[in-house]
């Protein structure tokens, strides 16, 4: 009850205190003349999200920058020494190679499962359309660690001589082969395959009602047009649907690459990173946590930002893009 | 588009049988677990789930694991997770708000440059500021003598500064949308801005708060690192419990399937109930 009562005080002091704070900077904004009052319009406005974004995301990145150059206890600079340390471990090598793998499938994955879903569920009629976009999209709800909860429970191994109650091992079994302890199979890297295969699970949702909107958006002129031409229903889709929801594909694309590049909660629930299959977003975890070595786990990060930086680029490029066609 | 579709009736039924399966297929990983959260311990670690279904009057049903898994915590982690949530969502739109209304409708100079970086920063990730944010709060406790760490403010601080460019972002292109002689009339008639914010801007953008609210909603509550880092073992939430319950799964399967359960009931109640404008709040950000 003690816990309750607490919770809900800091629910209402939490967001009455935000409230008040924006009602005392206007009260403080009259005290200015009036043409200071003129000139700082913006500022009430502005102020508690430039602190907050300054404060918590802009200061600690270059914090964060800075302390890649140095020690692990972060007390002197070492140059490039932690960099140096990170390309020439051969762990860390196959690292990138895990994110590298990820990037290089799971998007375009995703992107295909979602215009499979939505070319599917447009032609069923609006109801039934309905249920099934609700299904397929119900995982967007699930956390990552209830996905690798679900998952893991898919790929349980049981030793020789104990029941199988993996389905993934009773489908092996089935067809005459052996139980594996697949999560801990790295030949062909095929343990990251399998957790690739959980985010593909949880964003094709995603992916289907975005591409959906989009083919409903096609001006049937094009499709009538294309169809007296004598074109066929494949032919239609990709050379006339598709060029003209390009913009949404890449849209989702670019969203789930960000997505994968900072993969992390689904790698600590389903192997722990062991077996080979740690990515960029674990590793900083791991220097940080279980090493301790500030200067190694800045490095880890610095290097995920270097590498998501031509994507904010393409952001920033897309929205301007939309800013001038308004 | 809709003609089209029509003249191909006669392939709706193949096709809703193809969907049939592929939703089956998704459906899958789910059931196996919401079957086996229903299951008497020995049976769920000695048969495979499938068979409760094949033969399900057969089956020892229980309940037990819920009540184990409710006995370990989980109710008041689902408490804590609540209190993390609920500000995390709502203060990070207040000050979204604020911001996204100065964007649109004030001119101030750097407005275009302010506002590049901030759609920069969405890209950014979470990782990139968590260590010396840890070391600021730990800063702040020996200046001011007031522990974030191991509290609930320091979980809404972090979720919301990183909700906020997204959420401005957002904001601010459902504002453009409101004509700007809306404004002017109500400047005429002797509005400060701030009362033009809370009386005009604020309720008419509604249909895109409540959209990112959802999201917001959904993130916060299906939050890992952040709730591990800065709230961690002193109020522990339900990914946490969950996680750990995953690591120490001596209980066996059942009991770790019941709690992944209970921690899915309100995300899936909210998005159930507000799918609507989930998908609405989505589409409006990408579809042009």
């Amino acid at each position: 009850m003690g816990d309750i009562v607490f919770g809900v005080i800091s629910i209402i002091l939490g967001v009455a205190g935000s409230w008040g704070l924006y009602w005392l900077l206007d009260r403080a904004m009259r005290f200015l003349p009036s043409k200071a009052q003129e000139k700082l319009r913006a500022v009430p406005f502005l102020l508690p999200a430039a602190a907050l974004l300054l404060l918590v995301s802009f200061l600690p990145l270059i914090q964060t920058l800075i302390w890649s150059f140095m020690d692990a206890g972060s007390r002197k600079f070492v140059g490039l020494d932690n960099y140096i340390e990170l390309f020439t471990s051969a762990d860390f090598l196959g690292i990138l190679l895990n994110n590298f793998l990820w990037i290089v499938f799971v998007p375009a994955i995703t992107v295909a499962i979602g215009l499979m879903f939505a070319t599917l569920t447009n032609q069923v009629g609006a109801s039934r359309e309905k249920i099934f976009k609700s299904l397929i999209f119900m995982p967007m709800a699930i956390s990552f660690i209830s996905a690798a909860t679900i998952w893991r429970f898919l790929y349980t191994y049981q030793p020789p001589g104990r029941p199988v109650i993996g389905l993934l091992n009773a489908i092996v079994e089935y067809f005459g082969g052996t139980s594996q302890p697949w999560l801990t199979i790295d030949a062909g890297r095929l343990n990251s395959f399998l957790l690739m295969i959980i985010i593909i699970w949880l964003q094709a949702g995603f992916s289907m009602v975005m591409l959906s909107a989009a083919i409903k958006g096609v001006p049937e002129e094009t499709i009538e047009a294309a169809r007296i031409d004598g074109a066929n229903a494949t032919t239609m889709f990709f050379k006339v649907v598709v060029p003209q929801i390009r913009g949404t594909i890449m849209s989702v694309f670019i969203t789930v690459v960000i997505l994968v590049m900072k993969i992390f909660d689904i790698v600590l629930a389903m192997t722990g990173g062991n077996f080979n299959t740690s990515v960029l977003g674990f590793a900083y975890y791991r220097e940080l946590f279980v090493n301790s070595n500030f200067g190694s786990a800045s490095a880890v990060v610095t290097i995920l930002c270097v590498i998501i930086a031509p994507l904010m680029w393409l952001q920033i490029r897309s929205v301007r893009q939309v800013e001038e066609n308004r | 588009m809709k003609k089209i579709l029509h003249r191909v009736s006669g392939a709706k039924i193949g096709t809703t049988l193809v969907l049939l399966a592929l939703v089956a297929i998704w459906s899958t990983p789910t059931l196996g677990l919401l079957i086996t959260s229903l299951r008497d311990k020995d049976e769920a670690s000695n048969t495979g789930w499938w068979t409760a279904i094949a033969d399900p009057l057969n089956t020892a049903w229980s309940i037990e694991p819920y009540v184990n898994a409710i006995e370990g915590g989980m109710l008041s982690a689902l408490l804590n997770t609540l209190i993390v949530t609920i500000p995390a969502t709502v203060l990070p739109l207040i000050i979204a708000a604020n911001a996204a209304y100065a964007f649109t409708f004030i001119q101030f100079k750097g407005r275009e440059l302010y506002f590049a970086s901030l759609v920069g920063l969405m890209v950014l990730p979470l990782q990139s500021a968590l260590f010396p944010v840890l070391k600021g709060f730990v800063w702040f406790k020996k200046t001011f003598g007031i522990e974030l760490i191991g509290n609930f403010p320091a979980a809404w601080i972090v979720h919301s500064a990183f909700a906020l460019p997204l959420a401005i972002y957002i904001l601010r292109n459902y504002m453009l949308t409101i004509p700007p002689s809306l404004l002017e009339a109500a400047r005429m008639d002797g509005a400060s801005y701030y009362q033009i914010f809370w009386k005009l801007v604020m309720p008419m953008s509604i249909p895109a708060i409540a959209s990112f609210a959802i999201f917001q909603f959904l993130w916060v509550w299906n939050d890992y690192l952040i709730a591990f880092i800065f709230v961690g073992e002193q109020k522990p939430v339900m990914t946490w419990k969950l996680m750990r319950m995953l690591g120490q799964y001596g209980g066996g399967w059942q009991d770790v399937a019941a709690g992944s359960f209970l921690s899915l009931i309100i995300p899936l109640l909210v998005f159930f109930a507000l799918q609507r404008y989930f998908v609405r709040g989505l589409t409006a950000g990408a579809v042009k």
